[in-house]
């Protein structure tokens, strides 16, 4: 797989939105790769749903633990792109 | 405490009206929106009718992070909410915590968001299923989402008696400012028009068949053969008087004075119906006779037998042809929890402007003597007013309105 392939901020901005939205007065498009889930509006719902969607549309499995380890978007792009790279290349 | 709680805001979304006076416009028009289904293709079913509402966009209402947790039915009852609490004036980020509660009814829950996930389920498997699933089904889920968008945590619930259960609601709201709530909304939206839906609503052998419009749903008529189903309802904010009084609330609708729900006895039994149970507990609650009730909102459930049990209630209560009686929902369809809410809040309005809302498409059976409205609304002073509901599988329910004062 190459590089072009792993999971960007972008990414996960877009899969958000269809999962959940956006909460009114956060602007996903800021700077926000440091930002809480919590603060941003997000509760444990709406991640379960947002990786529910990663897994689908990237053909992997997270942990449940990912999730709610993950505070924020920086840490579950880390995590998703451990295992794009830990899986094996079809 | 004494006080009757009162009716301080009214949201609606009805198929013939988004909003209250759209709604009320309408129906003092005559103005019908029962047409063929358009939310799915009816083709193949034996009912093909129903009052959907058209023109309804949830994005232009609410905010994008709730469109993909919630069922229509939930959409709906959120803008009604809030619709209801900004007639009322009520900014409820300024009441007390625990001030203010939520109390709907429900029919069926989110039917058509159940109906995407199970597809999704079959089609593609578990992992294509929303996690909003484990919620946006469920019976309890307006009052839930309700309460979460405005921060109501005072006392709130769900009550589940099909089309009855839009007055036990209302009841129960009653019931919840009596003991020290300072206001509710409460009511019921109920929306369901999906296949998997329709499917289950034609399970109850209750609704008309065919295509014509104009001759579907005709409670009281020789010809009644069963409801044409709708969408929608409403929600209303049930309000401590003394707490309107002292905020100086704009509107106050009217009161609700009297409450009575009853079961219909064992099918075979011989014992009659309890509608008329229903009515006469209502009454004493609100501490009025018959002759002071000036004018019926009637279930018209349109099945023979239903009809004659509702029409043989009214009139032994009040004496034949006594009472006004009027079924607007021939207008949108019987909107299961959501019908009588809507029924309410139009009782509500024939107080404030004194005119009775009629019945459309109906002529009434000679074998039923009933003072029906019919074709055009009747102009008339109306301080009390009766509103009733029934429920498949035997729930009745009776609520009583009242003028405020004067």
């Amino acid at each position: 797989m190459s590089a072009t392939s792993l999971f960007t901020l972008d990414d996960l901005r877009r899969i958000l939105l269809e999962a959940a939205g956006a909460e009114e007065g956060v602007d996903l498009s800021g700077d926000i790769i440091d930002t809480d889930f919590t603060a941003l509006g997000y509760e444990s719902l709406a991640l379960l749903e947002t990786g529910g969607r990663i897994e689908r549309e990237y053909g992997i499995a997270l942990d449940d633990s990912a999730l709610t380890d993950a505070v924020t978007p920086r840490s579950l792009i880390e995590i998703v792109n451990a295992q794009l790279s830990a899986a094996p290349s079809a | 405490m004494n006080a009757h709680p009162v009716v301080t805001g009214l949201g609606v979304v009805a198929p013939n009206g988004l909003g209250l006076e759209e709604y009320w416009a309408a129906t003092l028009e005559g103005r019908s929106a029962i047409g063929r289904i358009t939310r799915f293709d009816p083709s193949d079913y034996p009912s093909r009718l129903a009052g959907e509402i058209g023109a309804f966009s949830a994005r232009e209402h609410l905010p994008s992070r709730l469109l993909p947790q919630t069922d229509r039915m939930t959409q709906l009852a959120l803008v009604s909410a809030d619709w209801s609490l900004q007639d009322a004036g009520i900014d409820p980020g300024e009441l007390p915590d625990y001030a203010a509660g939520v109390i709907t009814a429900g029919h069926s829950g989110g039917f058509e968001f159940g109906q995407n996930e199970l597809k999704a389920l079959w089609s593609k498997g578990g992992r294509y299923v929303s996690a909003y699933q484990s919620f946006a089904w469920f019976y309890a889920v307006n009052s839930g989402q309700i309460s979460i968008r405005h921060g109501l945590r005072g006392p709130s619930s769900v009550v589940i008696s099909d089309q009855a259960g839009g007055l036990d609601a209302l009841a129960q709201a009653r019931r919840q400012v009596r003991k020290g709530t300072s206001l509710v909304v409460a009511g019921a939206v109920d929306a369901s028009i999906c296949s998997w839906g329709w499917v289950a609503q034609l399970a109850s052998g209750r609704l008309a068949t065919g295509d014509d419009v104009e001759r579907a749903y005709l409670p009281f008529d020789s010809d009644a053969r069963g409801h044409v189903p709708g969408e929608g309802g409403a929600l209303l904010v049930v309000e401590d008087a003394e707490h309107a009084r002292a905020r100086g609330a704009g509107k106050v609708y009217g009161q609700l004075a009297g409450h009575a729900a009853t079961m219909d006895p064992r099918p075979g039994s011989g014992r009659a119906p309890g509608i008329e149970r229903a009515i006469e507990g209502a009454l004493r609650d609100a501490g009025v006779s018959p002759a002071e009730v000036d004018v019926v909102f009637a279930d018209a459930a349109a099945i023979p037998e239903l009809d004659r049990a509702e029409a043989e209630a009214i009139t032994k209560t009040f004496g034949p042809h006594a009472v006004p009686v009027t079924a607007p929902k021939t207008m949108t369809g019987r909107l299961y929890s959501g019908a009588a809410p809507l029924d309410v809040a139009a009782a509500l309005l024939s107080i404030r402007d004194g005119v009775i809302p009629p019945t459309i498409g109906t002529s009434r059976a000679d074998r039923y003597d009933i003072d029906l409205v019919v074709g055009t609304p009747r102009p008339a002073p109306v301080r009390t007013a009766l509103v009733l509901a029934r429920g498949h599988g035997g729930f009745n329910s009776a609520l009583v309105v009242r003028a405020v004062g004067r």
